[in-house]
């Protein structure tokens, strides 16, 4: 059997599929759940300063398997409650990595302090939320702002730190690179993708915010490019996220550059019962390639690879 | 996927409850929920108080702004439904108690009928606060089953808790099963009733929903989701969680007293 264990960004992981950030995770008993279920590690919900209700529904709409389409609206039990759940967690023998959303850089800076405090292994910046007004994208759309707040973090916790960035841009590339400037141990790519869905007969959006992400199989071939494009320019691990439903969907993101992976949607069409799925195949798919290391397989499709660079 | 229907009928049920019918043909059984969307409002799980046949229905209570608003819904306005999800009674014949609270009886009315017509004898305690707001008297009776009543205020039937007829009647009779719905304080005696005589109780739960899915958390209930792993669970699965007739989850994801 392939070995699957991999270190990304300082962490080592007993396989490289993560529990996304914003799918279960805001109580530590679901977080717990996804690590018993075979999960290599668990991230948890975006973290903001306050207690955050998120948005009225309808927040979520549902394309059969291929897609979900959702603006949740950051919702959390802030970083005065939130120490509890990641505890449980903990508890549970879970590796966690504390995911945070902040409206500056100086905000950011201050959940990194009390995130690091709490026993995560590692923080990932939400840097890339397509629909939160004030935050995600707003604050981590330009390459300047990605440095700015990585920066501000990274001169605050030793923690190794992962910036999480949008593909809601021309050049995520770019993005990636300012984390990797601003001090960044790894950059997870990519997020969902805005989106709207519109109710013909009501002649308005369907969700209550209107815009949102969109997520699932839908977007894999996005996610695939993004983390392609990075592996170009950066040195430091790429976590690809972005519609893996199968082994093969995550052996194609590692060969595009990814050392470590995220699991979102798949979670909500099957289950947690997915980490347990995806790791045996994977396994099975290394052995069959000839591959004993799911290390050996990082980025290999960019030395066969004709594709111009640039 | 959601679809938009409209209202086809409205029945005022009790001062407090309506229950609302709208077409929609998707194989619903008891037990299970839709998401019913006010465009423009907000969109809230509703457990299905009528689950055969082409219309389905919602019986709603008033707890917050918008089902407040639901209750004002007409013959003509339209909603969004999606669903049905969650899991469902199992409806294996035998000798059921039902122990219902207030709007409680809006998912367990649909289950009488059924088990009902699959040979099971069901015996109803129906409880509320007073006798006009016993949801759905007539038409567990209607049924043929033994329906037992409390009221809080004494105005019909036992006055008190309806657990106090849920415990006399466990223990003059043999039951094989409890299903009951209603206040967690209520369930909790339900079950703490019914364990000593090793009477299997199933419980219908709630907890604050926002995908259905079981992708966002908001209903977390120990290790489980209510919306995809309920909302129908055995006392069982309650019994150890600490959060069971204690806490709940805000929409933030805050643990708070229920």
């Amino acid at each position: 059997m392939a070995d699957l264990a991999v270190r990304c960004a300082g962490v080592e992981l007993r396989n490289p599929f993560l529990l996304a950030s914003g799918i279960w995770g805001e109580s530590g008993e679901s977080l717990a759940g996804a690590w018993n279920a075979g999960a290599g590690g668990v991230i948890t919900k975006s973290i903001g300063s306050v207690p955050r209700p998120g948005y009225p529904n309808p927040t979520v709409e549902t394309y059969e398997r291929w897609g979900l389409l959702n603006a949740m609206g950051l919702p959390n039990p802030g970083m005065d409650e939130y120490p509890r759940e990641i505890e449980v967690a903990r508890r549970a023998g879970a590796t966690v990595i504390g995911s945070i959303f902040g409206g500056s850089a100086e905000e950011f800076a201050r959940l990194a302090v009390r995130m690091a405090a709490t026993g995560v292994v590692a923080l990932e910046l939400n840097l890339s939320c397509p629909h939160a007004e004030g935050y995600g994208t707003e604050i981590g759309g330009t390459p300047e702002d990605v440095e700015k707040v990585v920066r501000a973090v990274t001169q605050k916790v030793s923690l190794p730190v992962i910036a999480k960035i949008t593909p809601n841009t021309s050049d995520a590339a770019a993005l990636a690179l300012a984390a990797q400037r601003g001090g960044a141990a790894a950059v997870s790519a990519i997020n969902t993708l805005r989106a709207i869905a519109i109710d013909v007969h009501l002649q308005r959006p369907v969700l209550a915010h209107g815009l949102g992400g969109l997520s699932g199989p839908a977007i894999k071939p996005v996610g695939l490019a993004c983390v392609w494009q990075i592996f170009e320019k950066v040195t430091i691990p790429i976590i690809g996220v972005g519609g893996i439903a199968t082994a093969q969907d995550a052996l194609e993101y590692v060969m595009a550059g990814a050392r470590a992976l995220e699991v979102g949607t798949q979670v909500t069409f099957d289950g947690v019962a997915v980490f347990g799925r995806l790791a045996r195949e994977l396994s099975g798919l290394l052995d069959e390639l000839g591959f004993a290391r799911l290390e050996d397989a990082v980025g290999v499709a960019h030395r066969a690879s004709s594709v111009p660079r640039g | 996927m959601r679809v938009v229907v409209p209202v086809t009928e409205r029945v005022d049920e009790t001062p407090s409850t309506v229950t609302l019918r709208f077409p929609y043909p998707a194989v619903a059984d008891p037990g299970q929920f839709v998401m019913v969307w006010l465009p423009g409002d907000d969109e809230l799980p509703m457990s299905l108080s009528y689950t055969d046949g082409p219309s389905k229905g919602v019986t709603i209570k008033a707890m917050g702004a918008t089902s407040r608003r639901a209750l004002s819904l007409r013959p003509g306005d339209r909603v969004g439904v999606r669903g049905p999800y969650g899991n469902r009674f199992d409806l294996t014949p035998r000798k059921v108690l039902i122990v219902s609270g207030g709007s409680g009886a809006a998912v367990l009315a649909p289950a009488a009928e059924r088990a009902r017509a699959s040979g099971s004898s069901v015996t109803v305690a129906l409880g509320a606060t007073r006798a006009p707001e016993l949801l759905f008297k007539e038409r567990f009776r209607a049924l043929g089953a033994r329906v037992e009543v409390a009221t809080d205020d004494g105005s019909e039937g036992t006055k008190g808790f309806v657990t106090a007829v849920a415990e006399r009647l466990l223990a003059s009779e043999r039951y094989d099963v409890v299903w009951t719905c209603g206040p967690e304080v209520m369930m909790k005696k339900v079950i703490t009733a019914a364990s000593p005589r090793s009477v299997p109780v199933f419980c219908s739960m709630e907890r604050h929903m926002k995908c259905a899915l079981g992708m966002c958390d908001a209903c977390a209930l120990g290790p489980y989701h209510v919306c995809v792993d309920g909302p129908v669970f055995p006392a069982t699965q309650l019994e150890p969680l600490g959060d069971f007739g204690a806490f709940h989850r805000d929409s933030s994801g805050r643990r708070v007293p229920l």
